[in-house]
């Protein structure tokens, strides 16, 4: 029988969540690395229990815990993150030039083929590779080195590359987002880049339909339509039908376009799923409901999500890899708040129920479907 | 013999309880306890200084025989009572909330 585990990243820790495909009973598991912020944590596609986790904390820097058991065990691997030659500056939140610093990986993407073979996406916004199961990195430096590079300057989070997307049927073919510069892609494996951010306005930036600057909070695509991307930007929901070439905004009836967590349901390319966020200086959803919104429709339409939900004095926020959703049919959502809560849908959505509710501030969710 | 005092998570992370003892080949300094600490323990690299620069890390701290020693010399010889192990040379993680 199918069964489901949920990876949660936590401010304090990182936990497992196991359920079976009824996705009713959990067991809970962890706090795994205890104190330490978790950012994320995913599991091989080709091997489930292979997962890779990105440990951090101010004090004593970056760590990569590895499990070959899915998660019972872990053993820290290579955290040597440098950059290729002389990193040179970006732009600082004054527009000053400011050295290249890595702080911390935010988003690691196992490999579709290989289970030692991951990106990692890291602040200050570069991207690595690793061949060798998280041994050694080494940085995929043409993106940084792609001409705006010096020009990039970090949102209120850091300089981030928070998205990484390997095409499914092209893995030369490579889609990033950082925040806020925007998003990039290669088609020849990371030897070059280019800025996909035609479309995307912007009112904090002098040029408003600049080719780079704007803060793309996240992306996300379908695997049987590896040429459809939507993006959750700082305000607007986009999507683009051409590989990023050119985005069309599809916020419709959203009654707030704000917001960081976008994701598509795992059998219905055009369902896609957003936690709208009252604003960027508020940073909790509307009226204190907590509501996700389904478009059955690639975008535009858009059906609040309410049931199970609080409706009531619910002033938490939803980030960007905070949401997934599993391959079981019917399709499952899970998505972890700053409260401490992660809630699971088992009906695409249409009901809620927490999992847990009183975990450390969440910062990002991943679902394994297992056989 | 000398003995080192790491913080919780750095105790958790290198799978120790209370202190940790070490033989330093040559003069004990800083940077030559750290280079045994990290021989014994390779997870903590990078954990208590940058693993190329050997700066150490923002929110460490170094103290032996109630001093703060962060900001001296790290090629400087460790005080006799540290050698001696008489005392610990203590490995702090800055007390900055969270």
């Amino acid at each position: 029988m199918s069964s489901v585990r949920v990876l949660v990243g936590t401010r304090k820790g990182a936990f497992i969540l196991r359920s079976d495909g009824k996705r009713k009973d959990w067991d809970v598991s962890g706090p795994f690395f205890g104190g330490w912020e978790m950012y994320h944590l995913k599991g091989s596609p080709v091997d489930p229990n292979r997962i890779y986790a990105s440990q951090n904390t101010s004090w004593f820097g970056q760590l990569i815990q590895r499990s070959n058991d899915g998660g019972v065990t872990w053993e820290p691997v290579g955290n040597q993150f440098n950059y290729d030659g002389v990193p040179g500056t970006h732009q600082w939140y004054d527009g000053t030039p400011h050295p290249w610093e890595f702080a911390r990986v935010w988003h690691l993407e196992p490999s579709l083929t290989d289970p030692d073979h991951v990106l990692a996406g890291v602040e200050d916004a570069a991207l690595f590779q690793s061949s060798d199961g998280g041994e050694s990195w080494r940085e995929i430096s043409g993106l940084r080195e792609q001409k705006s590079g010096s020009s990039w300057m970090p949102g209120a989070g850091g300089m981030c590359l928070h998205s990484i997307i390997v095409s499914p049927q092209d893995p030369q073919r490579i889609f990033i987002a950082i925040s806020s510069a925007g998003a990039f892609r290669t088609d020849d494996g990371g030897k070059s880049w280019r800025p996909i951010n035609k479309g995307l306005h912007s009112e904090g930036l002098p040029d408003e339909d600049a080719e780079v600057g704007h803060c793309v909070h996240h992306i996300t695509m379908h695997p049987s339509k590896p040429d459809t991307l939507f993006m959750q930007k700082h305000w607007d929901v986009m999507r683009t039908d051409n590989a990023g070439d050119s985005w069309v905004e599809i916020s419709g009836n959203l009654p707030t376009d704000f917001g960081f967590a976008i994701d598509v349901h795992a059998h219905e390319p055009e369902t896609v799923y957003v936690v709208p966020i009252k604003s960027d200086s508020e940073h909790y959803p509307l009226d204190g409901q907590l509501r996700v919104y389904r478009s059955r429709s690639g975008g535009n339409e858009w059906e609040p999500l309410t049931k199970g939900l609080p409706q009531s004095n619910c002033y938490v926020d939803v980030l960007r890899d905070a949401m997934s959703v599993d391959s079981l049919d019917k399709c499952g959502l899970y998505f972890g708040t700053t409260g401490g809560a992660v809630y699971a849908s088992a009906d695409e959505g249409d009901s809620w129920e927490p999992i847990v509710s009183d975990l450390p501030a969440v910062l990002s969710v991943e679902v394994q479907t297992l056989a | 013999m000398i003995r080192v005092v790491l913080p919780a998570h750095l105790k958790t992370l290198a799978n120790v309880h209370g202190e940790v003892e070490l033989d330093v080949v040559g003069v004990a300094t800083p940077r030559s306890v750290v280079d045994a600490l990290e021989t014994r323990y390779p997870m903590l690299l990078g954990t208590i200084r940058d693993t190329t620069t050997k700066k150490r890390r923002a929110f460490v701290r170094f103290y032996a025989c109630e001093e703060d020693i962060s900001h001296d010399d790290p090629e400087a010889p460790l005080p006799e009572a540290v050698v001696n192990g008489a005392e610990p040379f203590f490995v702090i993680g800055a007390m900055a909330g969270g």
